[in-house]
């Protein structure tokens, strides 16, 4: 569907035979391409300005190597880049706080929470021989806390009994209460998903953060989003202290321009990425997996 | 004072708000082509070009703004499908009120059989909507399911059969198969079925929907939309894209969780939000 990147830059670029430098009007020849391809690849327009903006910097005058095809050279200068913004060091999962550790997911309706705190449970049970507990905080999707139940059964994670009527702070400090007295390492809370823009909700965010003191707060996002990947960063951001997000349907085949954009407006690390349905589809991040995916190579 | 073309600089403001909004490179280019052409007031104030931006959306989408079809034929069988966490099931939950309180008789048939709880939720929704729930075994064959509920449907002379199917990304081929195998196994026993299929986009998704409308309906001839979640965004601008490029009808809106939380698609409101009379886009235009 997309024309990659590479051959849109050649085109423009590969015609410069001359030794020499990179003029402006060449750079900005290829910018537009450039800029195309990151909306294209859903990225936020105003990190695209910005991003665009210091990629030019960098490769106005460049020398022009006759070896090297230009087009070749923007597109690594434009790659490079890219890592730098996605974050070049990958940064796991901290475990270093006192037990029991303590974990929240947060996000939009749908975008993974569920499936992800058990995914990460799993992992920190088996990979890093953490005793884990999980618990439900949405009390109100239908079946939400029946869903991590049988979530936990299927990974042998040990998950809060549910109590009927309580709401997710009482449910937050009997979590706190059990996982202390279980001797567990780590207390993994699944909240219920909201919009960004719901006030009474978002408070309620606060409220279990300041309950439970999270020393992760991951932000659950879909790589699928679009514009929007911004505002809603920014708004989880401002109301819990993000520590990191989490990508999930990096199995589809969106191009996940959205990683870039909650990466660059929230300077929070992308941490994880959910990579399908089961249990066991968890990655670590690399940036430039998601480079490439967003440059369509 | 003649009237003269808008400037380059609104029309770079336009195109940013359209493209702020999901329109997307292409369309938002299209747009703004179209607005350049026709000879605006050059003066014009934000509001006036706003309202032109609005007039110019409304026309794309206008033409699939489209109620629900009358559902003639008994039982009416709708198939839900759509990439994970889109709002499937929560849209039968609400459509399956509807429905009923326009005096029909709903059955629900629960062919995810595999997410966690699936069924439970969707038995949930069928207790809040007074709707019998055909349901299998988790782990069963989503086709069986789906037969059975069209078998249910027919003997207990339900008027609509809504069927929840799991999510899947357009791109596994092995579960749009499974998509394409419960269409199939539906036609054995009603060579019309299914009559409805619906395609559920969230509103928050950005140029991927465009590919998951081609997949799902090249493997599942989709014949209509929901989007959901605008109560979180004032945007979805790439159903306008979508309007323009497939031309399916958009049937329903999501504004939220709860059941009555579903409304019809008014081209006009959703494009003036595109253009920046929403709450939420004010600040872009
Ligand atoms: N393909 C794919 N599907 C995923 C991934 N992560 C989650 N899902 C699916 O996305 C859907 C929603 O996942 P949930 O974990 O229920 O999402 P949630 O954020 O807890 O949803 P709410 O609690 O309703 O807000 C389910 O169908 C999951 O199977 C992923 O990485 N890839
Ligand atoms: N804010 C908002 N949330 C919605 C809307 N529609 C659905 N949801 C929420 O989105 C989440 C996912 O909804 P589901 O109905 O479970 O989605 P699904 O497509 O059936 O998900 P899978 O079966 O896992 O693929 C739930 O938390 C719903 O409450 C809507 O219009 N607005
Ligand atoms: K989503
Ligand atoms: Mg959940
Ligand atoms: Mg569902």
């Amino acid at each position: 569907m997309f024309e990659s990147l590479s051959d849109r830059l050649s085109g423009i670029l590969d015609k410069l035979t001359r030794r020499g430098a990179l003029s402006e009007a060449d750079v900005s020849e290829a910018m537009r391409e450039v800029r195309r391809a990151l909306l294209e690849a859903d990225v936020a327009l105003d990190v695209v300005k910005d991003f665009i903006d210091r990629v030019k910097q960098k490769a106005v005058g460049q020398e022009v190597v006759k070896s090297v095809a230009p087009g070749q050279m923007v597109i690594k200068i434009v790659h490079d880049e890219l890592i730098e913004t996605l974050g070049r060091d990958p940064q796991p999962i901290d475990l270093a706080a006192a037990v029991p550790v303590v974990m929240m997911m947060v996000g939009l309706q749908g975008s993974g929470k569920t499936t992800t705190t058990a995914k990460l449970a799993k992992r920190l049970q088996t990979r890093e021989r953490q005793k884990v507990l999980m618990a439900s905080l949405d009390t109100r999707r239908p079946a939400a806390q029946e869903q991590l139940k049988i979530l936990g059964e299927q990974t042998d994670v040990a998950t809060l009994p549910i109590v009927e009527g309580e709401d997710p702070v009482t449910i937050t400090k009997r979590a706190m209460d059990a996982a202390r007295r279980g001797g567990f390492d780590v207390l993994l809370l699944d909240t219920a998903g909201r919009t960004h823009i719901d006030e009474e909700l978002m408070a309620e965010t606060a409220s279990i953060e300041k309950a439970s003191n999270p020393h992760e707060t991951l932000l659950v996002a879909d790589a699928l989003t679009g514009q929007d990947a911004v505002n809603l960063a920014q708004s989880f951001d401002r109301c819990v202290s993000l520590t990191g997000i989490v990508l999930t349907r990096i199995d589809g085949d969106g191009r996940g321009g959205a990683a870039l954009s909650m990466r660059a407006v929230t300077g929070k690390p992308i941490k994880l990425l959910g990579t399908g349905e089961k249990i066991d589809a968890l990655e670590d991040f690399h940036p430039d997996r998601i480079a490439n995916r967003i440059l369509g190579m | 004072l003649t009237k003269e073309k808008l400037d380059e600089d609104t029309l770079d403001d336009l195109e940013d708000v359209l493209i702020r909004a999901d329109l997307g490179v292409e369309m938002a280019e299209r747009v703004r082509s179209i607005i350049a052409k026709n000879r605006y007031d050059r003066g014009a104030s934000a509001d006036a070009v706003r309202q032109v931006l609005g007039d110019e959306v409304t026309k794309v989408l206008d033409p699939v703004a489209q109620p629900f079809p009358a559902m003639a034929e008994k039982p009416f069988v709708w198939l839900v499908v759509g990439v994970n966490g889109t709002g499937k099931t929560t849209t039968i939950g609400k459509l399956a009120h509807r429905f009923e309180t326009q005096g029909k008789k709903v059955t629900l048939a629960a062919a995810d059989t595999f997410r966690a709880a699936a069924i439970d939720q969707l038995k949930i929704w069928g207790e809040r909507v007074n709707a019998p729930v055909v349901a299998h075994d988790v782990g069963s064959d989503p086709a069986g399911v789906a037969y059975d509920g069209l078998k249910r449907a027919q003997e207990t002379n339900a008027d609509v059969l809504m069927i929840d199917t799991a999510g899947r990304l357009q791109n596994k081929s092995d579960l749009m198969d499974e998509l394409a195998k419960i269409v199939r196994v539906l036609k054995k026993l009603e060579p019309e079925a299914p009559h409805g299929v619906l395609l559920v986009l969230d509103a928050t998704t950005g140029q991927n929907a465009l590919n998951q409308v081609e997949l799902f309906q090249q493997v599942a001839g989709v014949t209509g939309l929901v989007v959901t979640k605008l109560d979180g965004t004032a945007r979805g601008g790439i159903l306008v894209a979508i309007a323009e490029r497939f031309g399916l009808p958009v049937h329903a809106i999501g504004v939220g969780e709860g059941i009555d939380d579903l409304e019809s698609f008014d081209a006009e409101d959703f494009a003036r939000a595109i253009a920046g009379f929403g709450r939420e886009n004010a600040k872009a235009a």
